[in-house]
């Protein structure tokens, strides 16, 4: 289906400070579309998660949100580590977060489940020394 | 129970003097793990939080929560602060404890959940 709008935001890695910068971009774009409230809340909080797995966990990367008229997609894709064991990183409560991260109050290990939770269909592929690309859709109708 | 009756119930200091007070509160919460407030939080919360980080704030923005509030008299940053009148967030501060918060909120009949 026709790609109505695509914006890619840079998310650089360790920096705590200007998280969720992108996430609330994104609401804000996505919110003058006229998407739902609904879909917005689970968006915020799947896009929020995934900047912060980028600023926790990866050397640096991307996320692009891309508008169809049935969906909005999401992909973060970065530049390494990559994951050793997905299966474990979904694991609720798991989580390899530095002590700087726990700090925040980040690392609770409901990142990726709660990613997964609120999209429509979830898909993460990692290799590691390469990288991780995670793609979430979210349905805007039925 | 708007934000500004919730500011006279808990007597806290208003860190957002131009924040709307007319907002509706909906719930009361406290936690500080980041992750676990994403997964719970509510629209119309009022959430009761150590943390006093920019992540605070986005986190309350994304959730279009009604106020964060900061026990014990911890003081928030003031780039937090510059944040949250950003995002036209409500930042209350009190000498209360998060325990004590509760207390009056739920006695007040605001409920956990939304």
């Amino acid at each position: 289906m026709a790609v109505l709008l695509e914006k890619t935001f840079p998310v650089e890695a360790g920096a705590y400070g200007t998280a969720g910068e992108a996430s609330t971009n994104i609401k804000r774009t996505l919110k003058q579309l006229g998407v739902s409230a609904e879909v917005l809340r689970h968006v915020s909080v799947a896009c929020y998660e995934v900047e912060l797995n980028l600023v926790i966990h990866s050397l640096g990367g991307k996320l692009i949100l891309q508008v169809e008229p049935d969906r909005v997609t999401l992909i973060s894709r970065d530049v390494g580590p990559g994951i050793p064991d997905i299966a474990r990183a979904m694991t609720e409560g798991y989580s390899t977060a530095n002590e700087e991260a726990r700090t925040l109050g980040f690392g609770a290990g409901m990142g990726l489940p709660n990613m997964k939770r609120n999209a429509t269909e979830f898909d993460i592929q990692s290799e590691v020394g390469v990288g991780t690309t995670i793609t979430m859709s979210f349905a805007l109708k039925g | 129970m708007t934000v500004k009756e919730l500011i006279e119930l808990t007597g806290a200091e208003d860190r957002t003097p131009d924040s709307d007070k007319t907002t509706e509160v909906t719930c009361g919460y406290t936690c500080d793990l980041l992750s676990w407030v994403m997964a719970h939080g509510k629209a119309g919360m009022a959430w009761i939080t150590v943390q006093t980080h920019m992540n605070v704030i986005a986190v309350a923005s994304l959730m279009e929560m009604a106020a964060v509030i900061i026990p014990e008299d911890i003081q928030m940053e003031e780039a937090t602060l510059e944040k949250a009148k950003e995002e036209g967030i409500t930042v209350l501060q009190s000498s209360r404890t998060a325990y004590e918060l509760c207390a009056l909120m739920a006695k007040a009949g605001l409920p956990g959940e939304a």
